[in-house]
């Protein structure tokens, strides 16, 4: 209940559903809405804004006191869907808004410390908010076209103020912390699921500088990260910053300390491998591979779990994902060490080699290219011995069969190589493989006459259990008619009964159950 | 027993543990699928001191075997020996409730609920209340996750020291670290107050509530929303109050929409939960407010439940209640920006008439109809038509009709096909209510123009009106108003036209009787033979064939059958082979 209850979203119309047609044009009008932000309403009542004196016309002694009143001024909202809702008081807050960018960026010595409540309290009124449902239930981050924040003037000026202030040389970290806390930054994070892309490009950034500042804040929010992602992964499967999250931690890995901690060996075990399960995983796949590959190349040990990783969550249907594993996979190969590859390249061409009779020509070729990476193929050489024989088969056999001729030419090069290498084993092979094709067969077969002697076997003890219950019942009944059974014993035999048919019943055809009673 | 393992050694376990582990995912999953033959072949004893161990130690697979596992093992209690062993199956299944991926662990956990009413009170305390309290300090959320779904089957029937340790770790986990376990606990928080004694209902439960309730995530915060409806159901009245509503109404003003959203969506229940004391005070304004609220999606959600809400309020002073408070809240709605909105509340607002009575629908809600009506979203005027028939309960038809007529006329040539549709459905109905002269006179133009729709679905739909309307006005009506156009027809330039004369006759051929088909319909069917386009021709060996059973025998042999047998040496193959069918249907050969 959790994920369906969390996103309520309109049902699709049935009128529409059939119709087919009318669906696109509305699903146009919509894209060139933008949100209104549910914050507006909570704003009591609407004040009038009054143009206050510039920034750089204040004498010095006043100047504080003037940043503040315009830091306070920008606390007021306004709405954006009406257009021409309080033009003037908009065109107030956004010069005030400039001029604080302006000053922020340009002066120094303007942020002194009262100032940082003010101003940690103006970010807070104008960015958190509980962001709109989507215009689009259906909204796909590749096809259509996001829904823009409507309050974008003004909300772009208070990030680019907030990012300033961060940047600031006068910004002291120690007197940010105490406004800049856990409860901020969870609604920092929160904002990542925008649907606004630009929204999303200045939280990345700001996230960054607090991670990079605010030390005491750091594995909080990985841990808040960390529930995100969790969240998508095994909860709802949306979240609109995957990939800017991503982005930030892929950096975050490259300053993580070695030996790694165990916390950041489970966050790539737990979090990041699970993450190529979601269908939406060509958005942030390339930052994805990315930390994927920080990880190993802080700290070759990992190597295996990554591998092992990847081949369980490796894509049964989806050949689009398959193209992208097959991707990452060379990535992850490109720096691998030696002694790691050995650790993990049985079930690994195991994989390629399910990937190289791929009837999707596109994800048999992107696994033969393999053999077109210089390093991989002296990984491939060094083993041969191993190599060979798992994929051998499969070459052979994707080599006649193959509908795609590019396939089949990739293949007989990759035939031509192995032969240069290993010719004695390559001949072996060749022989054998008549040979170990009828060992299939009749395992094939042995396990085919296993399985029906068990099946017999299972009718016939279905019958003898159904009949030792029906006798048992009877000799019960006889003895009830005399003795009154007594309730206080739950487990005596009669509650067996019941339990027969369901399991006899669910596994098998035999109607013996059924016709006992 | 014993006697019927004999032939057990037949199976080597090895040979089955190799199946279940075979290289291929596919025959892996198989097996486990059958794993009640495996279980039934190595017999009770084998099965538990040899297969579940494997089991539980080769816990690592795919997940697709894992959740077919999970499955399985719910139904395995025979097949270990009777509710006596049924402990045993615990150690797989804990391990499947830690799992990663969320169907496997609610699988695990279905199936740990499935068997724990297996266990005796003994064993529940000895084996099972463990585990749940393995499962609840474990260091993965996932298997704190599903601790949370098994607290409420074992509490009743445990002893009062090893209650008092249950109820301590679900409110560990309701404070839990990570929000995902929080929302675990807040979704079982409602059945676990319903297991538990009153006393610690208002004690411990309230509390928890108040907590998640109030949670620093909203997807926390609205699974709170769902356990107050069971919390408030088990509260007596005079405690509600203090108790419960503090935190309902927070959450009907929560700042997030998600959670309003909740409220709501859950409002019947709500209400219900609370009584009619609590609904006239507090509920009444909570719900103008989430009709009027500032996100769409909670307007629809409350739209879609004005009718529940309003029926479900205190009889004594409901129609006031309706009048005064959600009345003018509704009249909003009709023209909201929203169609999601005005599309849920036109789902709904008939359903007031009923609630209203006559004098106050034709004051008040006909307007309101008559605009959503003709809303410019077909959606909502669909949704209008098809809920006419409980304001015509209320107000009569003829009321309804000069109302809504122009209206519904107007709707009859929508650009929306399927509205055209859900009107024509209603023309036997009101055809019926009004009588014949005043369908004549107003909507016998419309049901003849639907039968030239350049839709299909309508020009089918129009046909089968048709028929019903002869089935009520009679055959001598028919023959007056409908035959003569329909005929009409058939000299058609359009073939589509012409086809549909050919549709008509066979619908209304039986309703008709003899004696027009005979006379006026027959003629007009052998003409058509001639036609020039084929799809016309073979629709008349189909009309012959169908209407060949209203016809007299002379009529058939002198007539149809000559013509049929002249379609059976058509050039086109489809002409022929319908033309033999209406032969050899109609026994003419």
């Amino acid at each position: 209940t959790c994920s369906s209850s969390s996103t309520p979203n309109f049902s699709v119309p049935s009128a529409e559903k059939v119709d087919g047609f009318p669906r696109r044009s509305m699903r146009r009008a919509r894209q060139r809405r933008s949100h209104s932000s549910s914050q507006f309403r909570y704003q009591s009542s609407q004040v009038e804004l009054t143009p206050l004196p510039l920034l750089k016309d204040a004498p010095v002694a006043e100047l504080h006191d003037l940043f503040c009143k315009k830091l306070q001024q920008c606390c007021v909202l306004f709405d954006f869907l009406d257009c021409v809702a309080d033009l003037k008081g908009k065109e107030i807050k956004r010069a005030a808004l400039n001029e604080l960018v302006e000053s922020v960026a340009t002066s120094r010595g303007v942020l002194i410390e009262p100032l940082y409540p003010e101003a940690i309290k103006m970010i807070s009124v104008n960015i958190f908010r509980t962001l709109p449902p989507s215009e689009n239930p259906e909204f796909d981050p590749e096809e259509d076209e996001p829904t823009l924040e409507a309050s974008w003037p003004h909300l772009q000026l208070v990030y680019e103020f907030f990012l300033r202030f961060l940047e600031s040389p006068d910004f002291q970290p120690s007197m940010a912390k105490r406004y800049v806390d856990q409860k901020f930054v969870l609604q920092l994070l929160e904002l990542f699921d925008s649907e606004d892309p630009r929204e999303r490009e200045y939280l990345k950034t700001i996230l960054h500088r607090v991670y990079g500042k605010l030390l005491g804040l750091r594995a909080y929010i990985r841990k808040q990260i960390n529930n995100i992602f969790l969240r998508f992964i095994y909860e709802t499967e949306h979240f609109n910053g995957v990939a800017e999250l991503l982005e930030i931690l892929g950096s975050i890995i490259n300053g993580f300390a070695l030996p790694l901690k165990a916390e950041h060996k489970q966050f790539l075990v737990r979090v990041l491998i699970p993450l190529h399960t979601a269908k939406s995983l060509s958005i942030f796949h390339a930052q994805l591979a990315y930390c994927v590959v920080q990880f190993m190349e802080k700290d070759a040990t990992v190597t295996e779990y990554i591998i092992r990783g990847l081949l369980k969550y490796w894509p049964k249907t989806c050949t689009q994902k398959e193209v992208m594993f097959l991707g990452e996979i060379e990535e992850i190969l490109d720096v691998i060490e030696p002694s790691q590859f050995i650790r993990v390249q049985e079930p690994l061409f195991k994989q390629i080699a399910a990937c190289i009779s791929s009837p999707h020509f596109q994800v048999a070729e992107r696994a033969l290219y393999f053999w077109n990476n210089e390093y991989i193929l002296s990984l491939i050489e060094e083993n041969c011995q191993v190599i060979l024989p798992l994929v051998f088969a499969t070459l052979y056999r994707v080599s006649k069969e193959h509908w795609n001729q590019t396939i089949v030419s990739l293949i007989y090069n990759v035939l031509k190589t192995f032969m240069e290498m290993n010719s004695k084993l390559f001949d072996d092979l060749t022989a054998s493989y008549k040979v170990e094709k009828q060992k299939e067969l009749k395992r094939d077969r042995e396990r085919a006459d296993l399985w029906r002697g068990l099946e017999e076997h299972q009718d016939r003890r279905m019958q003898m259990l159904t009949e030792a219950a029906r006798n048992q019942r009877n000799l019960q009944e006889r003895g009830e008619r005399g003795d009154p059974p007594s309730p206080s014993s739950p487990q005596t035999s009669h509650s067996d009964q019941p339990e027969l048919k369901p399991s006899g019943a669910s596994s098998s055809s035999s109607g013996g159950g059924e016709s006992a009673t | 027993m014993a006697g019927a393992d004999g032939d057990d050694s037949l199976y080597p376990i090895a040979v089955l543990i190799d199946e279940l582990r075979n290289e291929d995912v596919q025959l892996r999953l198989n097996s486990i699928k059958k794993l009640s033959t495996i279980a039934l072949a190595l017999g009770v004893e084998r099965t538990r001191t040899e297969l579940l161990p494997f089991l539980t130690d080769t816990i690592y697979d795919e997940d697709e075997v894992l959740l077919a596992l999970a499955e399985q093992l719910g139904n395995f209690t025979m097949l270990v020996g009777g509710p006596e062993y049924v402990h045993c199956l615990l150690p797989p299944l804990e391990s499947l409730a830690t799992v990663e991926e969320t169907v496997v662990r609610d699988k695990a956990v279905e199936s740990l609920r499935k068997i724990s009413q297996e266990h005796s009170p003994v064993d529940l305390e000895v084996h099972f209340e463990p585990l749940v309290k393995r499962l609840a300090s474990g260091d993965w959320f996932t298997s704190r996750t599903s601790a949370c779904g098994l607290f409420s089957v074992c509490y009743p029937r445990v002893s009062s020291t090893v209650k008092a340790e249950i109820r301590q770790h679900f409110r560990t986990l309701c404070s839990d670290d990570t929000p995902m376990v929080r929302r675990a606990a807040a979704s079982k928080l409602g059945e676990f107050a319903k297991v538990l004694e009153l006393d610690y209902v208002k004690s411990d439960i309230i509390s928890l509530f108040t907590a998640l309730a109030s949670d620093e995530q909203d997807s926390v915060r609205l699974l709170a929303v769902e356990a107050c409806v069971s919390i408030a159901t088990l509260l007596p009245q005079e405690d509600l109050e203090s108790l419960v509503m503090p935190t309902l109404r927070q959450a009907a003003e929560d700042k997030s929409w998600r959670v309003r959203y909740m409220v709501a969506d859950k409002f019947s229940e709500l209400q219900k939960a609370v009584g009619p004391e609590i609904t006239k005070n507090d509920l009444v304004p909570a719900f103008q407010n989430l009709l009027k609220d500032c996100e769409a999606e909670v307007r629809a959600a409350a739209a879609n439940k004005v009718k529940e809400f309003c029926e479900n309020l205190p009889e004594d002073n409901r129609e006031q209640i309706i009048m005064t408070h959600i009345l003018p809240c509704v009249k909003e709605l009709v023209s909201d920006t929203n169609q999601h909105v005005k599309s849920a509340l036109a789902s709904v607002i008939m359903g007031l008439s009923t609630i209203l009575g006559k004098d106050n629908t034709i004051e008040h809600l006909l307007p309101l109809f008559l605009a959503q009506l003709k809303d410019e979203c077909p959606e909502v005027r669909l949704n209008i038509i098809s809920n006419l028939d409980c304001v015509n309960e209320v107000i009569g038809i003829r009321q309804l009709s000069q109302s809504l007529l122009p209206a519904i006329v107007e709707l009859a040539e929508d650009a929306k096909w399927r509205v055209r549709l859900a009107i024509i459905e209603y023309m036997p109905l009101l055809a019926g209510q009004l009588g014949v002269e005043f369908f004549d006179e107003k909507l016998n133009t419309l049901c003849m123009a639907w039968l030239i729709d350049h839709v299909y679905a309508i020009r089918e739909a129009a046909t089968c009106n048709l028929m019903k309307l002869v089935e009520k006005f009679g055959a001598e009506w028919a023959q007056n108003t409908i035959v003569p156009k329909v005929l009409g027809m058939a000299n058609d330039p359009n073939y589509l036209h012409r086809m549909t004369t050919l549709f008509c006759i066979n619908a209304l051929s039986e309703a008709c009787g003899q004696d027009i088909t005979t006379k006026q319909m027959l003629p007009v069917v052998l003409k058509m033979s001639n036609d020039q386009v084929a799809n016309v021709r073979f629709n008349v060996a189909k009309s012959l064939q169908k209407i060949g059973p209203v016809l007299d025998s002379n009529a058939l042999q002198t007539e149809v059958k000559p013509v049929l047998e002249k379609l059976a040496t058509d050039t086109d193959m489809d002409v022929k082979y319908f033309a033999q069918e209406a032969i050899s249907v109609l026994v003419l050969a």
